[in-house]
């Protein structure tokens, strides 16, 4: 087929995208693949400036959380082995605002799919790993940013961390259980076909959330269910981040409270490993 | 131009079920085909197939003059595609929408920005401003859509039943867009239902149906392998409809495959044009005493042609594909 370069006024003369070189190497692929990456996740960046409102609910749920549980029901919670509740509370919000963020992720992949969006994308020169990439990154600021707001809110009504440092491993620790969660959301929402699925997966987060050590410890529970709770991987987590930000973490709990700081990087690593595999073999189930 | 699209022999199956079951298709550059064909035949799948969106299961497929199961990437950046929604993004404005696919098809910022005004102008939606494209009525959502897929001017557009769940209006103004793109060199294949759109827009119908092509021509070669002509004869007393039916085509000399019964007064015959058929016919009808209101000459519709091929109508009549 010969170049039409004669276009008529209908189509403007452009664009010197065609004229692109047709083969690439790996460094300009690589350097593609994450530029596409960041265009994509400029996408969700431009949905928050579009829409605050959405935006600043999303950040002040897990806020109204917080402020629920510690003056509502806060009054009649002791923490074995004591400490203030306030204390235990503020980094088991903190899990549970990551938590969260599975069902956004979710829904936004579900969203693209349905509208063909990801289709669209799918049938574009771009880098294919960069749809994912980009809900990765995307998801990752919005999640960090949700936690800086919700540690603010802890500081405003009294929670301090003892240390710097180990304060900012805790929220590493956060963002790599919610690396785990964005895995499961993106295999989740491209296995479910009705954006109505979303919704089972809404209400599921909060017993999932509850069967931990979130908001109360595991010894005032029977003692089959302290057992699962101990082993919920947002339990690992939530202990793991006390200790590192000097809060009390509740007396008893067996192997799985002792290695919490273990378990808090193995479980996210095992569950992304899991879900990401997944996810990558759903996408190429996609060409089926 | 030479062969923009070329499909030989393309199987696909779901687990037992075979979609496409060796299609063979050809579409000359800078030509408009529209494949056609009831829900399930195989239509969609068939775009699917040729914008790398699913792997063939057999067959040779050359978009572009690339092959699609063996560079898919190198397809990707010759082919446009308009899926059968609107795949875009419903927060962001049209202009956003458009730097955004732009800049995903690698045209630096200000390439991408000037491009996505010249896309704007060209489907017609200079002056959105910054309204989110859900506030658009459907005939809008759709041209935008058409214009994403227009970013690197591609060699092939595929547009898969651009009008559905349109207005009049809406429909017409994607006409228009897509009429402006050929008369630019742009070779369209597009999926339709609609026997007009069809009619309106394309150079060339494959009629699919059961995953196989069953028909193709231009609209006019179709029409006529159905049996040419129609007379239409409105009679004065429905009770005699059947009788004028079976004289008068006894007297235009039907061509094979006769049209379905008219309706109440309505009777409507295959004829073969020849000079004085009408006459002869509405003689014939005087003759027996069947008073005639209405008579009209003229060719057999693409719905005519697409109900008999597809087996839609009563009867099914076999045309050489």
């Amino acid at each position: 087929m010969t170049a039409p370069t004669t276009a008529t006024p209908t189509t403007p003369a452009t664009t010197a995208a065609r004229d692109l070189p047709a083969a690439e190497g790996w460094t300009d692929r690589l350097r593609w693949a994450v530029a596409d990456a960041f265009a994509v996740a400029a996408r969700d960046v431009a949905h928050w400036r579009r829409q605050p409102g959405a935006l600043l609910v999303g950040l002040l749920f897990p806020v109204l959380m917080l402020v629920m549980f510690l003056y509502l029901l806060g009054g009649g919670m002791a923490v074995p082995g004591g400490g203030s509740y306030r204390d235990f509370l503020v980094p088991g919000v903190l899990g549970l605002a990551v938590v969260f963020g599975l069902e956004a992720t979710m829904t936004a992949v579900v969203t693209d799919v349905g509208r063909g969006i990801t289709d669209r994308f799918r049938s574009m020169p771009m880098a294919p790993s960069a749809v994912v990439a980009g809900r990765c990154l995307a998801d990752l600021a919005l999640s960090a940013v949700g936690l800086a707001v919700l540690a603010l809110a802890g500081v405003l009504v009294g929670w301090r961390p003892d240390e710097a440092g180990p304060a900012v491993v805790a929220f590493g620790l956060l963002l790599l259980l919610r690396l785990a969660f964005l895995w499961l959301g993106i295999w989740l929402g491209l296995l479910v076909k009705d954006p109505a699925s979303v919704a089972a997966v809404q209400i599921l987060v909060w017993p999932f959330a509850f069967l931990s050590n979130a908001f109360v410890a595991t010894s005032t529970m029977p003692g089959w269910l302290a057992t699962v709770a101990e082993w919920n991987p947002l339990a690992a987590t939530v202990t793991a981040v006390r200790e590192l930000f000097g809060d009390p973490v509740g007396a008893g709990g067996g192997w799985a409270t002792e290695h919490a700081t273990l378990l808090a990087v193995v479980w996210p690593v095992v569950l992304s490993v899991v879900f990401a595999t997944l996810a990558v073999r759903r996408w190429q189930g996609l060409s089926r | 131009m030479g062969t923009a699209v070329q499909v030989r022999g393309l199987v696909k199956r779901y687990g037992a079920q075979v979609v496409l079951d060796g299609v063979d298709l050809e579409v000359a550059g800078g030509s408009v085909c529209a494949l056609l064909g009831p829900n399930g035949a195989g239509k969609t799948t068939t775009v699917r197939v040729l914008t790398t969106l699913v792997r063939p299961d057999g067959g040779r497929v050359e978009v572009a003059g690339v092959d699609v199961a063996a560079h898919p990437r190198e397809v990707r950046r010759r082919i446009g595609l308009v899926g059968q929604q609107p795949a875009v993004d419903d927060v962001l404005g049209a202009r956003e929408n458009l730097v955004l696919f732009a800049r995903l098809h690698h045209l630096g910022r200000r390439a991408a920005r000037r491009r996505a005004d010249e896309l704007l102008e060209l489907v017609g939606l200079g002056d959105t401003g910054g309204k989110p494209a859900r506030q658009f009525s459907g005939g809008m959502r759709r041209r935008l859509d058409i214009a994403a897929g227009l970013v690197l001017a591609p060699q092939v557009l595929f547009l898969d039943e651009p009008t559905t769940g349109l207005d009049p209006a809406g429909r017409r103004d994607v006409w228009d867009a897509v009429l402006g793109l050929v008369r630019g060199g742009t070779t369209v294949l597009l999926t339709t239902q609609y026997l007009d759109e069809a009619e309106q827009l394309a150079d060339d119908v494959c009629v699919l149906d059961g995953g196989r092509v069953v028909a193709r021509g231009t609209p006019r070669e179709l029409t006529a392998a159905v049996g040419g002509d129609r007379l239409e004869l409105v009679v004065d007393d429905p009770a005699r409809a059947a009788e004028a039916a079976d004289l008068a085509e006894r007297v235009a000399g039907a061509s094979p495959g006769a049209p379905p019964p008219g309706r109440g007064t309505r009777v409507t015959v295959a004829v073969a044009r020849r000079p004085g058929v009408v006459g002869d016919v509405v003689r014939a009808l005087d003759d027996a005493g069947i008073a005639v209101d209405d008579v009209l000459l003229r060719p057999a519709t693409l719905d005519e042609a697409y109900l008999r091929i597809t087996g839609r109508d009563e009867q099914r009549t076999e045309v050489p594909a």
